[in-house]
């Protein structure tokens, strides 16, 4: 145990988890967005698929991460599109139409992937930049300012959606429709336009979560993301619709991981319970539902499709 | 929610009549053809003759007796499953932990059959059952508790469950349960032993795989639909998913029914994984380290069937047999056009999308319907509830 508090250990874990948590938080601020304006998108973790796959694909064809990135966010926007369609238009049961479209891109990104590519080959990672002078502190500078693009970009983006949330008046609209959609409308919002950009624009940050997922590990294969999406959506719950709140859980999250990560490979839990240890990260999310979580209300018209005069 | 009736629907029943008819019978079988229409065009696109693809997979699910025995086992699984999803949903509970449930289930079947393997087989086999559907009871009844009592959100609860149901089934696998007699040059294979040959499903067809088990999950389906429609709990429980303050109102104990109803899903579900072990060829509990390994999906292509057959369980039956021959025939597919079955995993996630999409349309139909055939005067009159139009619709049912 002494080890594991040694400096570099420390750092080193810590390093990680942030960027575990990365994925994880672009995937719940992009629900964050959508959940909001009233609509659960449960869709997240076959959005997540399918951008790693496109994002894969074209890291493989052209060697650019950059492009990589573009497609992983346009799939995201496609499917956001589709999801918009499905769970605003045609007002289909969102817990039950999400899962519909989780099967669609766990099978279609996997027959995609085998038909493509076949052999798994590695793309490309993006590399650690550091931020100067920041990353010469101590301790504190190995833990936060040597990590990649994707990852500064996944925090900044948290103030960021806070600012538009609560400063914008596209954020007071969007937070109207997702409270009372009758009223919003009665004031002239559009309900259908708003709750569309809102499902677009998070489908579109999940899309950034896989591509971020996939670059991350170098390589795509079956289900990778292994409900990665989902615990997002949880996060959503566990951060109470606010996006400094999904910050606090997906780093938690990250780190609980990175934390029994660095216990295994220490040997200070011994690998056959390493598998229960794995748990920790969903038993403290149910734990944080049951308690700190349930003090929130959640937006009011969540789930709730519009309909006029109703 | 209350939804307004049309009155014009009510005043020229022709045009929209039919369309609501339309409607209210062919939505899940268009929803059906429209996803095997965009199979046939991913099949184009990827080079294969979509007839020659389907004909390989409607012989290969339902040519023979072989290839029909398989179809029957693997529906199994997906109709038991199904039936503890009609259960949930018609409650208003969305249980999406079907995936943990079964692999709970399986875990306790298992211990059980390797517990008690000198019982004899009509003994050992109903209890290794039992111990399934309280595996997987148990399993739903966590997040059930927390719905009813804790107002935590139930679809959330039971995707975290399955997330700690398949650490446990590989911490088992690999630990208290592994067969330590496997050991080869990597280490244990993650599996339990073989079972004792008493715990093994009969065979009723010899030459095929067609078990006890398929006979036996078409009975309990038909028990749910006794239990949902000819019961005052199945009452309660319909109520209770119709509209929840009326059926407060009514004196009705709807946490404890709400509960109920995810114990009773999780336990079909658990039920599920018990017959997986000891209907399986294998005969003993093995991962890859995920559940679908395991499982098959079993847990999430149950939310298929149940709605494709309408969240009535005697439909669930003929449903799952279906997309259990896609699932089959989808193997047999592979092998002919080199098709990833993975296809059909994504032809079955849009049968959900095109089936929900529609619903909203159909249950309009339905209320207009109702409307009409109870001849509503128009004005002056509450339109139909959604409650009062979905109970009106579960009588003729």
């Amino acid at each position: 145990m002494s080890q594991f508090f040694t400096s570099n250990i420390l750092t080193a874990t810590v390093a990680t988890g942030i960027a575990l948590a990365a994925p994880f938080l672009l995937a719940a601020l992009g629900e964050t967005i959508g959940q909001r304006s009233g609509v659960i998108n449960l869709g997240v973790d076959g959005i997540m698929l399918l951008s790693a796959f496109g994002a894969y694909y074209a890291a493989l064809q052209t060697q650019s991460l950059v492009t990589a990135i573009l497609v992983g966010i346009g799939v995201g926007a496609l499917l956001g599109l589709v999801t918009a369609v499905v769970s605003v238009t045609l007002r289909a049961e969102q817990g039950i139409s999400g899962i519909g479209i989780y099967l669609f891109a766990l099978g279609f990104s996997d027959l995609l992937f085998l038909k493509l590519v076949g052999t798994p080959l590695p793309i490309n990672q993006l590399s650690a930049v550091k931020v100067p002078l920041l990353d010469r502190i101590p301790t504190a500078g190995g833990m936060f300012f040597k990590q990649n693009a994707l990852v500064y970009l996944a925090f900044v983006l948290v103030p960021v959606v806070a600012f538009v949330l609560n400063r914008t008046t596209y954020g007071l609209n969007l937070k109207a429709v997702g409270e009372n959609p009758a009223a919003a409308d009665s004031l002239g919002v559009s309900v259908t336009v708003v709750r569309y950009s809102a499902v677009i624009l998070g489908s579109t940050l999940a899309g950034l979560a896989g591509a971020a997922l996939v670059i991350e590990t170098g390589i795509f294969q079956e289900n990778l993301t292994q409900g990665a999406g989902f615990i997002a959506v949880a996060l959503v719950y566990f951060g109470a619709w606010r996006p400094a709140g999904v910050m606090a859980g997906a780093l938690l999250y990250g780190l609980t991981a990175a934390v029994i990560l660095s216990w295994k490979g220490l040997g200070i839990i011994p690998l056959s319970v390493s598998d229960l240890a794995a748990t920790a990260p969903a038993v403290i999310t149910v734990l944080a539902l049951l308690t700190v979580a349930r003090r929130f209300r959640q937006p009011a018209a969540l789930g709730k499709p519009y309909e006029r005069g109703s | 929610m209350t939804v307004t009736s049309d009155p014009v629907t009510v005043a020229t029943p022709s045009a929209h009549g039919r369309r609501n008819r339309f409607l209210i019978w062919f939505a899940l079988p268009s929803s059906a053809l429209a996803a095997l229409l965009v199979g046939a065009v991913m099949l184009a696109a990827l080079g294969t003759n979509p007839v020659t693809g389907y004909r390989a997979l409607v012989t290969g699910a339902f040519g023979g007796s072989y290839a029909l025995g398989a179809t029957a086992v693997k529906a199994v699984p997906l109709l038991l499953v199904g039936v503890g999803i009609c259960i949930a949903f018609r409650a208003n509970v969305f249980n999406i932990g079907g995936e943990g449930q079964i692999a709970m289930g399986g875990l306790a079947g298992t211990a059980t059959a390797l517990a008690l393997p000198g019982l004899p087989s009509p003994v050992l086999i109903p209890l290794v059952l039992v111990a399934g559907a309280v595996g997987g009871g148990c399993w739903g009844a966590i997040p059930g508790a927390f719905k009813a009592y804790f107002n935590v959100n139930e679809i959330l609860s039971t995707i975290m469950m399955n997330l700690v149901a398949v650490q446990i089934m590989n911490y088992l696998l690999a630990g208290p349960m592994v067969d330590k007699s496997s050991g080869s040059v990597g280490g244990l294979i993650p599996q339990t032993r073989l079972l004792s040959r008493h715990s093994w499903l009969p065979i009723i067809v010899p030459g095929t795989q067609l078990h006890l088990g398929v006979l036996f999950s078409v009975l309990v389906a038909i028990g749910v639909y006794v239990l949902l429609w000819r019961t005052s709990f199945g009452f309660r429980l319909r109520a209770v998913g119709l509209s929840r303050e009326a059926a407060t109102y009514a004196g009705m104990p709807v946490r404890r029914t709400i509960m109920l109803a995810m114990t009773l899903s999780g336990a079909t579900c658990g039920l599920a994984g018990s017959m997986l072990v000891v209907g399986s060829i294998s005969h003993r509990m093995v991962t890859d380290g995920s559940l679908t390994g395991f499982t098959g999906s079993a847990g999430f292509n149950g939310i298929v069937v149940a709605l494709f057959g309408g969240l009535n369980p005697l439909w669930t039956i003929l449903s799952a047999f279906v997309f259990a021959g896609l699932l089959v025939g989808g193997s047999a597919m592979q092998v002919v056009t080199n098709v990833p079955s993975d296809l059909i995993v994504a032809l079955n996630g849009l049968v959900v999308v095109f089936v929900v999409s529609l619903d909203y349309a159909r249950r309009r139909a339905r209320m207009a319907e109702t409307a009409a055939r109870y001849q509503a005067p128009t004005l002056g009159l509450a339109p139909p509830t959604e409650a009062v139009a979905g109970a009106a619709e579960e009588e003729r049912a």
